[in-house]
């Protein structure tokens, strides 16, 4: 395996030996994304100066013979609506497309005490608001496995990156599956921790009761590394979970014996792929075979999940957008007479065509006399989600579905039809209503060679068992070592 | 249709977005589509349900009132579209 197609733990025991230097690592890197960036664009902004810099002083370090944390020299890319100080954070939109934040978030400032490698940020559909990344204002990002398909979205770029091998790491954020459905698109490992489980500060704002930060990765030991950093209370975010942080590690164990997995009827539905079902299906009967016990359950609510979602996450949005007004940043609009004009030219002339959907439908729904029938009738029902996944999990200890009804489609195929759009969300955006961790872990090919995702569902707070069972599975086939070659089909 | 043009003008305005003329009609389709779609949890009883806004039981979480460092005023200012004597400089708002 070439250097930057190793995992981050492989690495990490490489730099700790003395076979590599960080510098070579990130040189080899860098040089990857100079040989495949033009076919995959994953990147907004490369920090290659920075990032150089960085590898150096590593490099130093170990040569002093000081102990070096996980993450360490290690190259890696943070999605593009994660505030980084002094580098550009414009969440793929032409509203801030000069923004440089004044502060780092939380999971930035606790990456940095380990001194990675910044490679720069990852493209993603505008303010996260998307499943394939075509929603981007500047580029679309190309899936390595066949650079004519999506790579999924939100958080593509930074799946697209981690498959490519122009990131060892990266983090991404997930509303109603934007970690974990590009993810499955992509072969590799992305995890929504449980909401509130990782400070949401500094992270740019979509929908404030779903957007969860979490790692994507080319296996499950580097996705417990990561979320061992990332985890925790946080004082600057007041919906952080107060509560211990395990080690993560700990659960790198294989061992489901005895574990309970639930298999919800609800999502082996018509329109499900069936290359995808059958493909989970088997990773689930994997799982059987290592001992754990399977049992089918219901979630009733399920149909009602996407449109709960999309009332419930455009009601946030037009509330956590009303902020760009050209004010106190961000781009303004030029020959405006007042300031409510000043207003409107520059949020219509700077936002994408989906995210001003997103808001006039939080606003419809929000506004006097369709409130009751729209919002709160929404809230209600997440309730009723949430409640489905309480019962279910007296009975079972993990759920498992696919990660997305289908693997990765033609970029430009589904553009035309938003509806179309959001009936994709349908495996993964009950769980952040009901606030649930959940991951996806490569499973399979469709008879194109196009990468397959198991999602596994836990427990609030139980990302414990969630590793254990991933890494169980992972373990147990070859599918984690496989890479994306890159080209169309 | 249940979207009406007035409806959409009137979300408009809530948003501070302008609909230009040749895309009014297709933005009313696609609201009152997804509105059509959304109706599916009508037929969900919630008469005796209590709306979740946060899924998890935390509440009312405090901290003490210190005075701790905070942004530094050039810097807060530093994305300003347009700034004036340690202000954002905006379009006038009052008549004169």
């Amino acid at each position: 395996m070439k250097l930057f197609e190793q995992p981050a733990h492989v690495l990490h025991d490489m730099l700790v030996n003395k076979e590599i230097t960080s510098l070579e690592l990130t040189q080899a890197v860098l040089a990857r994304i100079d040989e495949v960036e033009g076919d995959v664009q994953a990147y907004l902004t490369v920090t290659r100066d920075e990032a150089l810099a960085q590898a150096k002083a590593v490099d130093e370090k170990i040569a002093r013979g000081e102990e070096i944390a996980f993450l360490e020299g290690i190259p890696g890319a943070i999605k593009d609506n994660i505030c980084t100080k002094g580098v550009k954070t414009t969440c793929a939109s032409r509203i801030l497309q000069k923004f440089v934040p004044p502060y780092d978030a939380t999971v930035v400032q606790k990456l940095a005490a380990q001194n990675p490698v910044v490679l720069g940020k990852t493209n993603l559909d505008e303010f996260a608001m998307g499943g394939s990344t075509e929603n981007s204002a500047f580029h679309p990002t190309h899936n390595p496995w066949n650079t004519d398909c999506v790579p999924g979205g939100s958080s593509g770029g930074s799946a697209a990156a981690v498959a490519a091998g122009t990131a060892v790491w990266a983090l991404g954020s997930d509303t109603g599956g934007s970690i974990r459905q590009p993810a499955s698109f992509c072969g590799v490992v992305g995890m929504k921790p449980t909401y509130g489980r990782v400070s949401r500060y500094g992270l740019v704002a979509y929908a404030s009761s779903l957007d969860q930060i979490g790692p994507i990765t080319k296996d499950v030991t580097d996705c417990a590394n990561i979320l061992n950093i990332i985890a925790g209370r946080d004082e600057m975010d007041s919906t952080s979970i107060d509560s211990v942080v395990p080690d993560y590690t700990k659960s790198l164990v294989q061992d489901v014996k005895g574990l309970k997995i639930g298999l919800p009827k609800e999502y082996f539905v018509k329109g499900m792929d069936p290359e995808v079902e059958g493909a989970v299906k088997a990773a689930v009967k994997q799982l059987e075979a290592l001992g754990a016990e399977v049992v089918e359950i219901s979630l009733p609510n399920t149909d009602y999940a996407i449109s709960t979602y999309y009332l419930i996450a455009p009601a946030e949005a037009a509330t956590n957008l009303a902020r760009y007004d050209g004010v106190s940043y961000g781009e303004r609009a030029e020959d405006a007479a007042d300031l409510v004009e000043m207003m409107t030219k520059t949020r219509s002339q700077y936002l994408g065509e989906e995210v001003k959907r997103r808001i006039m439908i939080g606003n419809y729904a929000l506004s006097a006399g369709y409130y009751d029938a729209y919002y709160l009738k929404a809230l209600k029902v997440r309730r009723l989600v949430k409640e489905d996944y309480d019962k279910a999990f007296k009975e079972v200890d993990v759920i498992i579905c696919p990660a997305a009804p289908s693997v990765a489609y033609k970029i430009g195929e589904k553009i035309d039809n938003p509806l179309e759009m959001y009936l994709q969300d349908a495996c993964t955006v009950p769980l952040n209503l009901a606030g649930l961790p959940g991951i996806s872990v490569p499973c399979g090919y469709n008879k194109d060679k196009m990468p397959i995702g198991m999602q596994i569902i836990g427990k609030a707070l139980d990302e414990e068992t969630l590793i254990r069972v991933a890494y169980t599975y992972e373990q147990s086939q070859s599918y984690y070592q496989d890479r994306a070659q890159l080209g169309g089909k | 249709m249940k979207v009406t043009k007035k409806d959409m003008e009137n979300v408009a305005v809530l948003s501070r977005l302008a609909i230009p003329a040749d895309k009014e009609e297709q933005y009313t389709q696609q609201l009152n589509d997804f509105l059509e779609y959304v109706d599916n949890l009508s037929a969900v009883p919630t008469d005796d349900i209590q709306p979740i806004a946060h899924v998890l039981p935390v509440s009312n979480v405090f901290r003490e009132d210190v005075v701790k460092e905070s942004l530094d005023r050039e810097l807060a200012l530093s994305n300003a579209p347009l700034k004036d004597d340690g202000y954002f400089r905006v379009p006038k708002v009052l008549e004169d």
